[in-house]
């Protein structure tokens, strides 16, 4: 008995150990990196495994954790219990960390492969990093409404669906509160972007009705959520919109009348990163033509990388949803960075909402 | 003799200091910030602003009760049975009990999910008898079902312990004396499982009432737990000081009423936790 | 046992197995759908083998168990031992605090440790990482494995003690010939408790950890949940469950011999679970 449980247990020490030592032997250099989940290639469907190629070639180990909003990143990030070298947040974001100056300027001579980014995702065309001192664009993207063509044969095309008494349990709706007021403003006629309180109020009020009729608040989940029938009703990002259609052909993706959000997600560098040389060498090699190209197949959002464009199948190039037409996109508001005031106040009233009396 | 004693009190030293540091110094950290503002001034805002939470701390406290009180009802039967089944098949019983202890927490939740989904397993397989689709997924009762789920074997193992210490003599005593089942039960198993009652009613509430997972899983983050106010304040807002004297609240509150209940047994807390 | 009795327990185990069942019955399914079964294969095993993320997380999460139940160990046998010897007063001082960990919510627990760790990794210069989860896990073991020894210790006739120094034993001689053969069985469910909390701990990794990429599977799970989980997974858990099912048949057959050569040893054995 006794014999037995040593036994198991001096196994287990000598596997595990064996495993851990080796990999953490040699004082290798790292990079760690902060991502939204699943918003790199890893390798699956026969495309590259980005981190991976680049642990290889370049013998840096990066070690990737995930959030799921900027508000998230942000609160991680100013919490102190963490050092990232890598972040890839969004513009509003963005711009309220170089506001709070909280990012280190880039040193472009070991970005080359910037000259591929398009111009019209770049900080100083968008606002978000005036002097294009701190980003290099990712990805970008529309928020659109996703529905089961099957279940909801009216027509859609109206955030009202979302609100829709017809559908509910079966309509879900983001986990954060800057993409639901979003969503709600532009309903009511409103920017994304209003300080107004009233404006606010008003937007709260419809998400608070909105709330028996939700299903669940989630982010990515959503998508397994479409695809195997669950729900009918999610507003998403196209990219994700895109990777549901894939797998679910009853499902569509319209962009409503009353506006939408438009994005651009960017990489950026955290004042004090540690490994700030290998963060640079990371946003150059996923800069590469090919590595791009790989990178925005698996992610299916827009590229702002114009070599990777060029090269993308013509139906991919050609498809709505993820490279709309002028027209389109003239219809979508950025957000901004809001007044510290603002956004208090937008977060108290999601609170309210999720958790008030 | 006594020199000996002093020499053995200081084994304990080295635990003294651990527990200074890392559970005394971190609960006075949450008192701290509990009690300050951003800017580090002090302050009762906090707490006094807990107020406005009263739904999220009366539905979990509700929920938590709930399930611990299903847990009970269920548990009860299944451990005295158990407890009586012959020496062997204890053994056996016992190995099935303790064995889904040993999975993944998080993923016997989210196979629940996929279990109670509209067009979840359930539901799949009520519509080939013809009947459903029943809505239960993101509703109140699916979050008691995870949480009686989870918790069931932490209420069903103290439960066993004391009730397999219970003299079988005892029981037919009373029985050569006259009393029915009922009465043998109520007379002497049941105050003679008080402890393990108890125990059982802490293991089960305790992380009920402060869960977040479950709430996230199969609430849909739509009935909404302290657990998730809390985590909210601390992960996807940074505001510690919020999250603090929610937390401080929540285990005052906790630690009240596990206060209150072991009133009702002169043993030691902890003691019969085992 | 009678029928009913039979029926309930069945209908307690199956509802306790039902999500186990499903899950690993899905680990053998050819497409990454977790609801609907498109045909057997074990693709998932596969990938799993190869998918290095999962298994160093596994390799993290039992490094992080066996340290911890080990440290929880050593620290919570010798303070059972001098918490035994303390007067009243301090004594009970001392239980009620090692009480908190247990009666306290995880997450706060979870959240107290990581003010600490976040203000003290200021004042160091380092930020949170293995280091940091390590230390909680010890902290949150700690209490179950005095609660497993001291009933042993109290047990213990304190006279045996004597008799052994009366007869010329040195105190770490009587302590470890007479004493620690009596409190074994409590120490190992200590430590195995104490293992068995750690490995499938999720609250108070989630607030312990850090950036270093340390990260350990429960966290790893919860974190993948948002891109719909990966059935490599149930596969992984599947083989779990096998290897603690096997483990505890063989646990139960070293028992039952046990049993047989000393009918006492039944009752105690017993007890103790």
């Amino acid at each position: 008995m006794k014999k037995i449980i040593l036994c198991v247990v001096l196994l287990v020490i000598v596997t595990v150990f064996s495993g851990t030592l080796s990999s953490c032997g040699a004082n290798r250099e790292t990079l760690n990196l902060f991502n939204w989940g699943a918003y790199m290639s890893q390798g699956d469907d026969g495309l590259m495994d980005v981190v991976g190629e680049f642990e290889k070639e370049f013998g840096i180990k990066v070690n990737e954790q995930y959030f799921d909003s900027n508000e998230q990143m942000y609160s991680k990030l100013i919490s102190g219990s963490a050092e990232f070298d890598l972040l890839i947040p969004s513009e509003y974001m963005i711009a309220r960390l170089i506001e709070e100056d909280r990012l280190e300027p880039l040193n472009f001579a070991a970005i080359p492969n910037y000259e591929y980014i398009d111009d019209a995702y770049k900080g100083s065309t968008w606002g978000y990093d005036s002097e294009d001192k701190y980003s290099v664009p990712y990805t970008w993207g529309l928020v659109g409404l996703a529905y089961n063509t099957k279940q909801i044969t009216e027509p859609v095309d109206s955030w009202d669906m979302l609100w829709n008494e017809k559908y509910k349990d079966k309509i879900l709706m983001f986990f954060n509160p800057r993409d639901c007021f979003g969503i709600a403003q532009k309903r009511l006629g409103y920017s994304m972007n209003s300080t107004s309180r009233d404006e606010l109020d008003a937007a709260a009020e419809e998400l608070k009705k909105q709330r028996p009729l939700v299903s669940a608040y989630i982010q990515d989940e959503m998508m397994e959520k479409m695809i195997s029938g669950e729900s009918y009703l999610t507003p998403c990002f196209a990219g994700d919109g895109v990777t549901i259609m894939d797998s679910n052909e009853d499902v569509n993706v319209v962009f409503p009348k009353e506006g939408y959000n438009i994005f651009v997600d960017a990489m950026v560098i955290p004042k004090g990163a540690k490994n700030k040389a290998n963060a640079e060498k990371f946003i150059n090699f996923i800069n590469r033509p090919e590595v791009a190209l790989n990178n925005i197949l698996y992610i299916q959002y827009s590229t702002p990388h114009t070599e990777a464009y060029k090269n993308l199948p013509e139906e991919i190039k050609s498809n709505k949803i993820i490279y709309p037409d002028g027209e389109t996109i003239a219809r979508a508001e950025g957000f901004k960075h809001l007044p510290k005031e603002t956004s208090d106040y937008m977060d108290d009233l999601w609170q309210e909402i999720k958790f008030g009396n | 003799m006594i020199g000996l004693r002093n020499k053995t009190k200081l084994t304990s030293a080295p635990y003294i200091v651990w527990m200074a540091a890392f559970i005394i110094v971190p609960l006075a950290m949450i008192i701290f910030f509990a009690f300050t503002r951003e800017d580090g001034t002090p302050t009762i805002d906090n707490i006094i602003g807990i107020g406005r939470w009263l739904r999220v701390f009366w539905n979990s406290f509700c929920l938590a009760f709930l399930s611990t009180a299903i847990c009970l009802v269920i548990a009860y039967p299944m451990a005295y049975a158990l407890s009586r089944s012959k020496v062997k098949k204890q053994r056996t019983l016992l190995v099935l009990i303790t064995l889904p202890m040993w999975m993944s927490f998080l993923l016997k939740t989210y196979a629940l999910m996929t279990l109670l989904e509209d067009t979840g397993i359930i539901n799949n397989l009520l519509r080939m008898i013809g009947l459903g689709p029943y809505h239960m997924i993101n509703t109140s009762g699916a979050v008691v079902f995870g949480m009686v789920y989870d918790f069931l074997p932490f209420m069903i193992l103290p439960l066993y312990t004391v009730m397999i210490k219970i003299d079988h003599s005892l029981l037919e005593a009373a029985d050569d004396l006259g009393a029915n089942n009922r009465k043998t039960l109520m007379k002497i198993v049941l105050p003679l499982s008080l402890p393990g009652i108890i125990s059982g009613i802490t293991m089960v509430f305790v992380p009920s009432v402060s869960s977040f997972v479950i709430s996230r899983f199969l609430g849909g983050s739509k009935i909404e737990l302290i657990g998730d106010l809390i985590e909210y304040n601390f992960i996807q807002k940074h505001n510690p000081h919020i999250g603090s004297a929610l937390s401080l609240i929540l285990m005052i509150v906790i630690l009240i009423l596990m206060g209150i209940m072991n009133t009702f047994d002169d043993e030691e807390i902890g003691e019969m936790l085992i | 046992m009678t029928r009913t009795k039979k029926t309930y327990t069945f209908l307690v185990f199956a509802f306790l197995y039902a999500p186990i069942v499903v899950f690993i019955f899905y680990s053998f399914n050819q497409s990454k759908s977790r609801s609907n079964f498109t045909g057997f294969s074990l693709r998932w095993y596969i990938e799993l083998m190869q998918n290095d993320r999962i298994i160093s997380a596994l390799q993290n999460t039992l490094v992080v168990a066996v340290l911890s139940a080990l440290a929880a160990t050593l620290l919570g046998t010798a303070a059972s031992l001098g918490i035994t010897a303390l007067k009243k007063a301090p004594r009970a001082l001392i239980m009620n605090i090692t009480y908190l960990p247990i009666l306290n919510p995880e997450i706060v627990t979870g959240i107290s440790l990581m003010l600490l760790f976040v203000a003290a990794g200021t004042f160091l210069g380092i930020s949170l990482g293995f280091w940091s989860v390590l230390i909680a896990h010890i902290t949150f073991n700690i209490p179950y494995v005095i609660l497993n020894v001291m009933p042993k210790i109290r047990q213990t006739d304190k006279n045996i003690i004597d008799a052994a120094m009366d007869l010329g034993c040195s105190a770490p001689q009587a302590f470890f010939k007479v004493m620690l053969p009596e409190i074994t069985p409590g120490i190992a469910s200590g430590a195995l408790m104490a293992f068995t909390l750690s490995f499938d701990n999720f609250v108070i990794s989630y607030f312990t950890l850090g950036s270093d990429g340390f990260t350990t599977l429960p966290v790893n799970i919860y974190t993948s949940t948002r891109r719909g989980l990966s059935l490599e997974y149930n596969a992984l858990f599947a083989i779990l469950f096998v290897t603690v099912l096997i483990f505890l048949i063989l646990m139960g057959i070293a028992d039952n011999k046990a049993a047989s050569k000393n009918p006492n040893s039944a009752k105690q054995i017993r007890l103790r679970n």
